[in-house]
Protein backbone atom coordinates (compact mmCIF):
# COMPACT_ATOMS: atom_id res chain seq x y z
CA UNK A 1 0.00 0.00 0.00
CA UNK A 2 1.89 3.39 -1.15
CA UNK A 3 0.66 6.86 -0.73
CA UNK A 4 -0.50 6.78 -4.78
CA UNK A 5 -2.67 3.85 -3.88
CA UNK A 6 -4.51 5.47 -0.99
CA UNK A 7 -5.12 8.50 -2.84
CA UNK A 8 -6.16 6.60 -5.90
CA UNK A 9 -8.83 4.56 -3.94
CA UNK A 10 -10.07 7.31 -1.91
CA UNK A 11 -10.44 9.04 -5.47
CA UNK A 12 -12.84 6.08 -6.58
CA UNK A 13 -14.94 6.47 -3.29
CA UNK A 14 -14.57 10.05 -3.78
CA UNK A 15 -16.00 9.68 -7.55
CA UNK A 16 -19.17 7.59 -7.29
CA UNK A 17 -19.79 9.84 -3.99
CA UNK A 18 -20.23 12.64 -6.74
CA UNK A 19 -22.12 10.28 -8.83
CA UNK A 20 -24.60 9.20 -6.08
CA UNK A 21 -25.18 13.63 -4.97
CA UNK A 22 -25.28 13.83 -9.00
CA UNK A 23 -28.58 11.18 -9.38
CA UNK A 24 -29.77 11.63 -5.88
CA UNK A 25 -29.65 15.63 -5.57
CA UNK A 26 -32.26 17.88 -7.60
CA UNK A 27 -30.92 21.34 -6.85
CA UNK A 28 -28.62 22.59 -9.83
CA UNK A 29 -26.13 24.08 -7.95
CA UNK A 30 -25.55 21.20 -5.75
CA UNK A 31 -25.21 19.15 -8.86
CA UNK A 32 -22.09 21.71 -9.97
CA UNK A 33 -20.47 20.72 -6.80
CA UNK A 34 -21.12 16.69 -7.68
CA UNK A 35 -19.61 17.35 -10.70
CA UNK A 36 -16.36 19.42 -9.45
CA UNK A 37 -15.90 16.59 -6.93
CA UNK A 38 -16.25 14.34 -9.26
CA UNK A 39 -13.40 15.43 -11.32
CA UNK A 40 -11.24 16.50 -8.15
CA UNK A 41 -11.65 12.62 -7.46
CA UNK A 42 -10.83 11.65 -11.32
CA UNK A 43 -7.62 13.72 -11.17
CA UNK A 44 -6.73 11.94 -7.86
CA UNK A 45 -7.15 8.63 -9.16
CA UNK A 46 -4.78 10.08 -12.22
CA UNK A 47 -2.22 10.79 -10.18
CA UNK A 48 -2.52 8.11 -7.40
CA UNK A 49 -2.34 5.60 -10.04
CA UNK A 50 0.42 6.88 -11.68
CA UNK A 51 2.45 7.24 -8.40
CA UNK A 52 1.27 3.62 -7.12
CA UNK A 53 5.02 1.71 -7.49
CA UNK A 54 6.88 1.94 -4.48
CA UNK A 55 9.57 4.67 -4.96
CA UNK A 56 7.79 5.72 -8.16
CA UNK A 57 9.72 8.39 -10.18
CA UNK A 58 7.04 10.99 -10.80
CA UNK A 59 5.36 10.86 -13.53
CA UNK A 60 5.28 14.08 -15.39
CA UNK A 61 2.54 12.98 -18.03
CA UNK A 62 -0.64 12.46 -15.11
CA UNK A 63 0.49 15.91 -13.47
CA UNK A 64 -0.09 17.88 -16.98
CA UNK A 65 -3.18 15.63 -17.85
CA UNK A 66 -4.48 17.10 -14.35
CA UNK A 67 -3.32 20.33 -14.38
CA UNK A 68 -4.90 20.83 -18.34
CA UNK A 69 -7.88 19.30 -16.13
CA UNK A 70 -8.41 21.76 -13.41
CA UNK A 71 -8.33 24.43 -16.21
CA UNK A 72 -11.23 22.74 -18.34
CA UNK A 73 -13.09 21.89 -15.30
CA UNK A 74 -12.57 25.72 -13.99
CA UNK A 75 -14.32 26.58 -17.45
CA UNK A 76 -16.95 24.26 -17.19
CA UNK A 77 -17.90 24.96 -14.11
CA UNK A 78 -18.16 29.12 -14.44
CA UNK A 79 -20.32 28.17 -17.81
CA UNK A 80 -22.74 26.10 -15.87
CA UNK A 81 -22.87 28.47 -13.05
CA UNK A 82 -23.73 31.21 -15.85
CA UNK A 83 -26.31 28.57 -17.51
CA UNK A 84 -27.44 27.94 -14.14
CA UNK A 85 -28.02 31.92 -13.05
CA UNK A 86 -29.95 32.82 -16.48
CA UNK A 87 -32.23 29.92 -15.86
CA UNK A 88 -33.26 31.58 -12.43
CA UNK A 89 -33.40 34.75 -14.02
CA UNK A 90 -35.75 33.44 -16.71
CA UNK A 91 -37.79 32.45 -14.07
CA UNK A 92 -37.00 28.31 -14.32
CA UNK A 93 -36.36 27.54 -10.60
CA UNK A 94 -33.22 25.81 -9.64
CA UNK A 95 -33.97 22.30 -10.52
CA UNK A 96 -34.60 20.55 -13.86
CA UNK A 97 -38.39 20.29 -15.44
CA UNK A 98 -38.48 16.66 -14.85
CA UNK A 99 -37.46 16.80 -11.33
CA UNK A 100 -39.92 19.08 -10.40
CA UNK A 101 -42.49 17.00 -10.24
CA UNK A 102 -40.94 14.41 -8.13
CA UNK B 1 20.37 16.09 14.06
CA UNK B 2 21.96 19.20 15.18
CA UNK B 3 21.10 22.49 17.29
CA UNK B 4 19.61 23.93 14.31
CA UNK B 5 17.43 21.42 13.39
CA UNK B 6 15.85 20.62 16.80
CA UNK B 7 15.40 24.54 17.46
CA UNK B 8 13.62 24.51 13.71
CA UNK B 9 11.62 20.99 14.92
CA UNK B 10 10.59 23.02 17.82
CA UNK B 11 9.31 25.88 16.09
CA UNK B 12 7.37 23.56 13.85
CA UNK B 13 5.48 22.23 16.82
CA UNK B 14 4.77 25.19 18.63
CA UNK B 15 3.37 26.65 15.00
CA UNK B 16 1.47 23.21 14.58
CA UNK B 17 0.26 23.42 18.36
CA UNK B 18 -0.97 27.02 18.14
CA UNK B 19 -2.78 25.90 14.15
CA UNK B 20 -4.82 23.15 16.47
CA UNK B 21 -5.48 25.81 18.88
CA UNK B 22 -6.78 27.80 16.77
CA UNK B 23 -9.03 25.36 14.92
CA UNK B 24 -10.37 24.54 18.44
CA UNK B 25 -11.13 28.18 18.82
CA UNK B 26 -12.80 28.87 15.50
CA UNK B 27 -14.93 25.37 16.26
CA UNK B 28 -16.41 26.04 19.62
CA UNK B 29 -16.46 29.95 20.07
CA UNK B 30 -19.67 30.91 20.40
CA UNK B 31 -19.96 33.83 17.48
CA UNK B 32 -18.01 35.11 14.47
CA UNK B 33 -16.23 37.94 16.46
CA UNK B 34 -14.17 35.46 18.89
CA UNK B 35 -13.88 33.19 16.30
CA UNK B 36 -12.06 35.46 14.04
CA UNK B 37 -9.86 36.25 17.24
CA UNK B 38 -8.57 33.07 17.43
CA UNK B 39 -7.89 32.52 13.55
CA UNK B 40 -5.79 35.58 13.54
CA UNK B 41 -3.70 34.09 16.05
CA UNK B 42 -3.45 31.26 14.01
CA UNK B 43 -2.31 33.04 11.06
CA UNK B 44 0.14 36.09 12.65
CA UNK B 45 1.65 33.38 15.12
CA UNK B 46 1.19 29.96 14.14
CA UNK B 47 2.22 30.58 10.08
CA UNK B 48 5.14 32.83 11.73
CA UNK B 49 6.27 29.90 13.35
CA UNK B 50 6.08 27.70 10.98
CA UNK B 51 7.85 29.87 8.39
CA UNK B 52 10.58 30.36 10.92
CA UNK B 53 10.98 26.47 11.59
CA UNK B 54 11.35 25.89 7.50
CA UNK B 55 13.43 28.95 7.14
CA UNK B 56 15.85 27.72 9.63
CA UNK B 57 15.96 24.14 7.91
CA UNK B 58 16.14 25.87 4.38
CA UNK B 59 19.40 26.77 4.97
CA UNK B 60 19.55 29.52 2.10
CA UNK B 61 18.83 32.99 2.67
CA UNK B 62 16.76 33.73 -0.85
CA UNK B 63 14.36 31.06 0.09
CA UNK B 64 13.97 31.94 3.64
CA UNK B 65 13.86 35.69 2.46
CA UNK B 66 10.72 34.33 0.45
CA UNK B 67 9.26 32.36 3.04
CA UNK B 68 9.33 35.71 4.89
CA UNK B 69 7.64 37.20 2.03
CA UNK B 70 5.15 34.90 2.36
CA UNK B 71 4.10 34.73 5.75
CA UNK B 72 3.65 39.02 4.74
CA UNK B 73 1.39 38.74 2.04
CA UNK B 74 -0.53 36.03 4.48
CA UNK B 75 -1.00 38.37 7.00
CA UNK B 76 -2.20 40.83 5.17
CA UNK B 77 -4.74 38.67 3.86
CA UNK B 78 -6.06 38.09 6.89
CA UNK B 79 -6.07 41.21 8.45
CA UNK B 80 -7.64 42.64 5.84
CA UNK B 81 -10.66 39.16 5.14
CA UNK B 82 -11.05 39.34 9.43
CA UNK B 83 -11.83 43.20 9.18
CA UNK B 84 -14.40 42.39 6.07
CA UNK B 85 -15.89 39.57 7.50
CA UNK B 86 -16.46 41.02 10.96
CA UNK B 87 -17.63 44.13 9.36
CA UNK B 88 -20.65 41.60 7.93
CA UNK B 89 -21.38 40.19 10.65
CA UNK B 90 -21.93 43.36 12.66
CA UNK B 91 -24.30 44.33 10.43
CA UNK B 92 -25.95 41.10 10.59
CA UNK B 93 -29.05 41.23 13.19
CA UNK C 1 7.78 -0.39 12.43
CA UNK C 2 5.01 1.75 10.62
CA UNK C 3 5.55 3.96 8.09
CA UNK C 4 4.17 7.39 9.28
CA UNK C 5 3.98 9.14 5.91
CA UNK C 6 1.37 6.27 4.97
CA UNK C 7 -0.86 7.10 8.10
CA UNK C 8 -0.50 10.68 7.75
CA UNK C 9 -1.78 9.84 3.85
CA UNK C 10 -4.69 7.51 5.43
CA UNK C 11 -5.49 10.44 7.90
CA UNK C 12 -5.76 13.18 4.80
CA UNK C 13 -7.98 10.69 2.34
CA UNK C 14 -10.25 9.93 5.12
CA UNK C 15 -10.65 13.37 5.92
CA UNK C 16 -10.65 14.14 2.28
CA UNK C 17 -13.75 11.92 1.94
CA UNK C 18 -15.17 13.17 5.11
CA UNK C 19 -15.23 16.61 4.16
CA UNK C 20 -16.41 15.71 0.38
CA UNK C 21 -19.02 14.00 1.79
CA UNK C 22 -20.29 16.60 3.99
CA UNK C 23 -20.05 19.37 1.20
CA UNK C 24 -22.11 17.47 -0.95
CA UNK C 25 -24.82 16.67 1.72
CA UNK C 26 -24.99 19.51 4.32
CA UNK C 27 -28.40 21.19 3.89
CA UNK C 28 -26.89 24.50 3.94
CA UNK C 29 -26.18 25.45 0.33
CA UNK C 30 -23.58 27.91 1.89
CA UNK C 31 -22.04 25.46 4.06
CA UNK C 32 -21.85 23.03 1.13
CA UNK C 33 -19.82 25.59 -0.87
CA UNK C 34 -17.45 26.80 2.14
CA UNK C 35 -16.57 22.89 2.56
CA UNK C 36 -16.22 22.86 -1.29
CA UNK C 37 -13.53 25.33 -0.72
CA UNK C 38 -11.90 23.34 2.19
CA UNK C 39 -11.83 20.08 -0.02
CA UNK C 40 -10.10 21.77 -2.48
CA UNK C 41 -6.93 22.91 -0.04
CA UNK C 42 -7.15 19.83 1.45
CA UNK C 43 -6.65 18.52 -2.23
CA UNK C 44 -3.50 20.58 -2.58
CA UNK C 45 -2.36 18.83 0.41
CA UNK C 46 -3.14 15.42 -1.62
CA UNK C 47 -1.05 16.44 -4.33
CA UNK C 48 1.72 17.94 -2.58
CA UNK C 49 1.80 14.12 -0.95
CA UNK C 50 1.72 12.72 -4.51
CA UNK C 51 5.00 14.41 -5.26
CA UNK C 52 2.57 17.16 -7.73
CA UNK C 53 3.86 20.64 -6.48
CA UNK C 54 2.90 22.24 -10.20
CA UNK C 55 -0.45 20.49 -9.49
CA UNK C 56 -0.64 21.68 -5.66
CA UNK C 57 -0.16 25.02 -7.06
CA UNK C 58 -2.96 25.05 -9.43
CA UNK C 59 -5.66 23.10 -7.08
CA UNK C 60 -5.15 26.15 -4.89
CA UNK C 61 -5.42 29.13 -7.21
CA UNK C 62 -8.02 27.83 -9.63
CA UNK C 63 -9.60 24.66 -7.76
CA UNK C 64 -9.88 26.32 -4.34
CA UNK C 65 -9.83 29.88 -4.84
CA UNK C 66 -11.55 30.61 -8.07
CA UNK C 67 -14.02 27.42 -8.40
CA UNK C 68 -14.73 28.92 -4.61
CA UNK C 69 -15.04 32.14 -5.54
CA UNK C 70 -17.20 31.76 -8.44
CA UNK C 71 -19.91 29.42 -6.18
CA UNK C 72 -20.30 32.16 -3.55
CA UNK C 73 -21.19 34.12 -6.18
CA UNK C 74 -23.66 32.64 -7.77
CA UNK C 75 -24.84 31.61 -4.38
CA UNK C 76 -25.26 35.08 -3.27
CA UNK C 77 -26.89 35.53 -6.79
CA UNK C 78 -29.35 32.88 -6.53
CA UNK C 79 -30.27 33.86 -2.42
CA UNK C 80 -31.06 37.04 -3.67
CA UNK C 81 -33.96 35.95 -6.20
CA UNK C 82 -34.96 33.88 -3.85
CA UNK C 83 -35.20 30.70 -5.35
CA UNK C 84 -33.20 27.74 -3.54
CA UNK C 85 -35.49 24.63 -3.30
CA UNK C 86 -34.98 21.82 -1.04
CA UNK C 87 -33.01 19.05 -1.08
CA UNK C 88 -34.85 16.31 -3.04
CA UNK C 89 -34.17 12.71 -2.50
CA UNK C 90 -35.46 10.53 -4.97
CA UNK C 91 -34.56 6.93 -6.16
CA UNK C 92 -32.09 6.76 -2.75
CA UNK C 93 -31.96 3.16 -1.99
CA UNK C 94 -31.11 1.91 -5.98
CA UNK C 95 -29.21 4.52 -6.38
CA UNK C 96 -26.22 3.92 -2.96
CA UNK C 97 -26.11 0.24 -3.61
CA UNK C 98 -25.08 0.82 -7.29
CA UNK C 99 -22.77 3.48 -6.37
CA UNK C 100 -21.13 1.24 -3.69
CA UNK C 101 -20.76 -1.91 -5.28
CA UNK C 102 -19.03 0.37 -8.22
CA UNK C 103 -16.45 1.73 -5.75
CA UNK C 104 -15.99 -1.24 -4.26
CA UNK C 105 -15.33 -2.91 -7.80
CA UNK C 106 -13.03 -0.10 -9.16
CA UNK C 107 -11.31 0.13 -5.37
CA UNK C 108 -10.66 -3.92 -6.02
CA UNK C 109 -9.18 -2.93 -9.59
CA UNK C 110 -6.92 -0.26 -8.63
CA UNK C 111 -5.51 -3.02 -5.55
CA UNK C 112 -5.07 -5.64 -7.77
CA UNK C 113 -3.61 -3.66 -11.11
CA UNK C 114 0.62 -4.76 -11.48
CA UNK C 115 2.86 -2.42 -10.57
CA UNK C 116 4.79 -2.36 -13.79
CA UNK C 117 3.22 0.43 -15.80
CA UNK C 118 4.92 3.29 -18.70
CA UNK C 119 5.81 6.14 -17.27
CA UNK C 120 6.80 9.63 -19.08
CA UNK C 121 9.34 10.43 -16.49
CA UNK C 122 12.54 8.86 -18.09
CA UNK C 123 12.38 9.94 -21.50
CA UNK C 124 11.11 13.19 -20.59
CA UNK C 125 14.13 13.78 -18.12
CA UNK C 126 16.91 12.02 -18.91
CA UNK C 127 17.43 13.49 -23.40
CA UNK C 128 19.96 16.63 -22.87
CA UNK C 129 17.77 19.20 -23.41
CA UNK C 130 18.75 22.02 -25.63
CA UNK C 131 15.93 24.48 -24.51
CA UNK C 132 17.46 24.68 -21.37
CA UNK C 133 13.81 23.79 -19.69
CA UNK C 134 14.47 21.60 -17.35
CA UNK C 135 10.68 21.35 -15.29
CA UNK C 136 9.59 18.07 -16.60
CA UNK C 137 5.94 18.93 -16.57
CA UNK C 138 6.46 22.13 -18.36
CA UNK C 139 8.43 19.87 -21.26
CA UNK C 140 5.28 17.82 -21.31
CA UNK C 141 2.88 20.86 -21.57
CA UNK C 142 4.60 22.50 -24.11
CA UNK C 143 6.85 20.45 -25.95
CA UNK C 144 5.44 17.12 -26.34
CA UNK C 145 1.86 17.47 -25.67
CA UNK C 146 1.69 21.02 -27.06
CA UNK C 147 -1.76 19.97 -29.09
CA UNK C 148 -3.36 19.33 -25.82
CA UNK C 149 -2.53 22.64 -24.58
CA UNK C 150 -3.83 24.56 -27.46
CA UNK C 151 -6.75 22.61 -27.17
CA UNK C 152 -7.21 23.33 -23.83
CA UNK C 153 -6.40 27.28 -24.35
CA UNK C 154 -9.84 26.46 -27.21
CA UNK C 155 -11.77 24.90 -24.90
CA UNK C 156 -10.82 28.14 -22.38
CA UNK C 157 -12.10 30.55 -24.82
CA UNK C 158 -15.30 28.45 -25.80
CA UNK C 159 -16.34 28.69 -22.56
CA UNK C 160 -15.32 32.65 -21.82
CA UNK C 161 -17.36 33.31 -25.26
CA UNK C 162 -20.45 31.05 -23.45
CA UNK C 163 -20.60 33.05 -20.74
CA UNK C 164 -20.59 35.93 -22.06
CA UNK C 165 -23.39 35.09 -24.78
CA UNK C 166 -25.47 34.41 -21.33
CA UNK C 167 -25.00 38.09 -19.86
CA UNK C 168 -23.27 40.71 -20.10
CA UNK C 169 -20.46 42.31 -17.74
CA UNK C 170 -22.00 43.90 -14.48
CA UNK C 171 -21.45 47.62 -14.70
CA UNK C 172 -18.68 48.42 -12.25
CA UNK C 173 -19.59 49.38 -8.77
CA UNK C 174 -17.77 50.51 -6.03
CA UNK C 175 -18.44 48.17 -2.77
CA UNK C 176 -20.17 48.93 -0.19
CA UNK C 177 -19.34 51.38 2.22
CA UNK C 178 -18.85 48.82 5.24
CA UNK C 179 -16.13 47.12 2.77
CA UNK C 180 -14.16 50.18 2.36
CA UNK C 181 -10.64 48.34 3.43
CA UNK C 182 -10.72 46.15 0.58
CA UNK C 183 -9.30 49.15 -2.36
CA UNK C 184 -6.76 49.89 -0.54
CA UNK C 185 -5.97 46.29 0.77
CA UNK C 186 -5.93 45.59 -3.24
CA UNK C 187 -3.95 48.80 -4.09
CA UNK C 188 -1.47 47.48 -1.24
CA UNK C 189 -1.16 43.69 -2.68
CA UNK C 190 -1.67 44.29 -6.47
CA UNK C 191 2.44 44.74 -7.00
CA UNK C 192 3.12 41.44 -4.91
CA UNK C 193 0.67 39.64 -6.48
CA UNK C 194 1.68 41.29 -10.33
CA UNK C 195 5.47 40.20 -9.14
CA UNK C 196 4.50 36.75 -7.63
CA UNK C 197 3.02 36.11 -11.44
CA UNK C 198 5.79 36.82 -13.31
CA UNK C 199 7.96 34.96 -11.11
CA UNK C 200 5.83 31.93 -11.35
CA UNK C 201 5.79 32.02 -15.45
CA UNK C 202 9.62 32.82 -15.59
CA UNK C 203 10.03 30.30 -12.35
CA UNK C 204 8.28 27.84 -14.34
CA UNK C 205 11.13 26.41 -16.72
CA UNK C 206 13.28 25.43 -13.72
CA UNK C 207 11.38 24.73 -10.60
CA UNK C 208 7.32 24.06 -10.50
CA UNK C 209 5.21 27.03 -11.23
CA UNK C 210 4.56 27.73 -15.15
CA UNK C 211 2.28 29.42 -17.26
CA UNK C 212 -1.57 28.14 -15.14
CA UNK C 213 -0.39 28.93 -11.58
CA UNK C 214 0.87 32.24 -12.82
CA UNK C 215 -2.29 32.81 -14.92
CA UNK C 216 -4.44 31.75 -11.86
CA UNK C 217 -2.40 34.27 -9.73
CA UNK C 218 -3.09 36.87 -12.50
CA UNK C 219 -6.84 36.01 -12.69
CA UNK C 220 -6.70 36.42 -8.67
CA UNK C 221 -5.76 39.70 -8.56
CA UNK C 222 -8.19 40.75 -11.43
CA UNK C 223 -11.09 38.99 -9.47
CA UNK C 224 -9.36 40.92 -5.99
CA UNK C 225 -9.63 44.35 -8.08
CA UNK C 226 -13.48 44.17 -9.39
CA UNK C 227 -14.51 43.26 -6.04
CA UNK C 228 -12.92 46.03 -4.73
CA UNK C 229 -14.24 47.98 -7.18
CA UNK C 230 -11.23 49.36 -8.96
CA UNK C 231 -11.58 47.88 -12.55
CA UNK C 232 -12.19 50.86 -14.94
CA UNK C 233 -15.52 51.06 -16.54
CA UNK C 234 -16.03 48.28 -19.23
CA UNK C 235 -16.15 50.40 -22.13
CA UNK C 236 -12.43 51.24 -21.82
CA UNK C 237 -11.00 48.01 -20.98
CA UNK C 238 -13.30 46.29 -23.49
CA UNK C 239 -10.49 46.24 -26.81
CA UNK C 240 -7.94 44.95 -24.03
CA UNK C 241 -10.00 42.48 -22.71
CA UNK C 242 -10.66 41.04 -25.55
CA UNK C 243 -6.57 40.77 -27.26
CA UNK C 244 -6.20 39.60 -23.79
CA UNK C 245 -8.66 36.95 -24.05
CA UNK C 246 -7.53 35.43 -27.61
CA UNK C 247 -3.72 36.22 -27.22
CA UNK C 248 -3.13 32.46 -25.74
CA UNK C 249 -4.71 31.10 -28.48
CA UNK C 250 -3.65 33.11 -31.19
CA UNK C 251 0.34 33.18 -30.43
CA UNK C 252 0.30 29.26 -29.26
CA UNK C 253 -1.01 28.57 -32.84
CA UNK C 254 0.99 31.21 -34.85
CA UNK C 255 4.08 29.75 -33.69
CA UNK C 256 2.63 26.23 -34.41
CA UNK C 257 1.90 26.97 -38.04
CA UNK C 258 5.02 29.28 -38.45
CA UNK C 259 7.63 26.66 -37.88
CA UNK C 260 6.26 24.89 -40.21
CA UNK C 261 7.61 27.67 -42.66
CA UNK C 262 11.05 26.99 -41.48
CA UNK C 263 10.84 23.10 -42.43
CA UNK C 264 9.84 21.67 -39.11
CA UNK C 265 6.79 20.17 -38.04
CA UNK C 266 3.46 21.59 -36.65
CA UNK C 267 4.41 22.46 -33.73
CA UNK C 268 7.63 21.85 -33.43
CA UNK C 269 10.37 23.89 -31.74
CA UNK C 270 13.24 25.00 -33.71
CA UNK C 271 16.71 23.91 -32.12
CA UNK C 272 17.98 28.05 -31.98
CA UNK C 273 15.36 30.04 -29.55
CA UNK C 274 13.77 27.07 -28.21
CA UNK C 275 13.70 28.78 -24.62
CA UNK C 276 12.63 32.08 -26.05
CA UNK C 277 9.28 30.68 -27.93
CA UNK C 278 8.16 28.56 -25.30
CA UNK C 279 8.54 31.78 -23.07
CA UNK C 280 6.81 33.23 -25.84
CA UNK C 281 3.87 31.37 -26.20
CA UNK C 282 3.94 30.96 -21.76
CA UNK C 283 3.48 34.34 -21.80
CA UNK C 284 0.77 34.11 -24.03
CA UNK C 285 -0.97 31.66 -22.17
CA UNK C 286 -0.55 33.87 -18.81
CA UNK C 287 -2.45 36.51 -19.66
CA UNK C 288 -5.17 34.23 -21.89
CA UNK C 289 -6.05 32.77 -18.59
CA UNK C 290 -5.76 35.39 -16.15
CA UNK C 291 -8.24 37.41 -18.54
CA UNK C 292 -10.67 34.59 -18.97
CA UNK C 293 -10.61 34.08 -15.04
CA UNK C 294 -11.90 37.12 -14.60
CA UNK C 295 -14.42 37.52 -17.80
CA UNK C 296 -15.61 34.05 -16.34
CA UNK C 297 -16.30 35.44 -12.85
CA UNK C 298 -17.29 39.17 -14.10
CA UNK C 299 -20.30 37.48 -16.46
CA UNK C 300 -23.57 37.85 -14.22
CA UNK C 301 -27.06 38.65 -15.37
CA UNK C 302 -28.62 42.24 -16.27
CA UNK C 303 -30.84 42.39 -13.27
CA UNK C 304 -29.25 42.47 -9.89
CA UNK C 305 -31.04 43.80 -6.72
CA UNK C 306 -28.46 46.27 -5.40
CA UNK C 307 -28.61 45.89 -1.76
CA UNK C 308 -27.49 41.85 -1.28
CA UNK C 309 -24.15 41.94 -2.99
CA UNK C 310 -21.40 44.26 -1.82
CA UNK C 311 -19.68 44.70 -4.95
CA UNK C 312 -22.67 45.08 -7.17
CA UNK C 313 -24.11 48.46 -5.60
CA UNK C 314 -23.89 50.34 -8.75
CA UNK C 315 -22.65 54.02 -8.31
Amino acid sequence: MTTGLVFAIAGAQLFFLGVYSLIVHTHLLRRILALNVMGSATFLAIVGMAQRAQGAAPDPLAHALVLTGIVVAVSASALALALLRQLVAAGGGTALEEDREA
Amino acid sequence: MNALEWIAAILLIAGALFFFAGTVGMLRFPDAFSRLHALTKVDNLGLGLLVLGLALQSGSLAIALKLLLIWVLAIVAAATGAYLVANGASRRP
Amino acid sequence: MVNLYLVFDLLLALTLMWVGWRTLTSPDLFRGVVLFIAFGVLMTLAWVRLEAPDVAMAEAAIGAGLTGALLLDALADLRARRSHQDIEVSRLAAVSVITLALAGVLSWVMLTLPAQHASMHAPVTQPPNASGITNPVTLVLLVYRAYDTLLEMAVLLLAVIGARALHDEAPVGRAAPQYDLLAPAARVLLPAILLVAAYLLWAGATRPGGAFQAGAVLGAAGVLLRLAGLLPSPATYRRWMQMGLVSGFMVFLLVGVLVIFAGLPWLGYPATHTKALILLVETGLTLSIGMSLLSLFMSVPEQRSPSTHARASAS
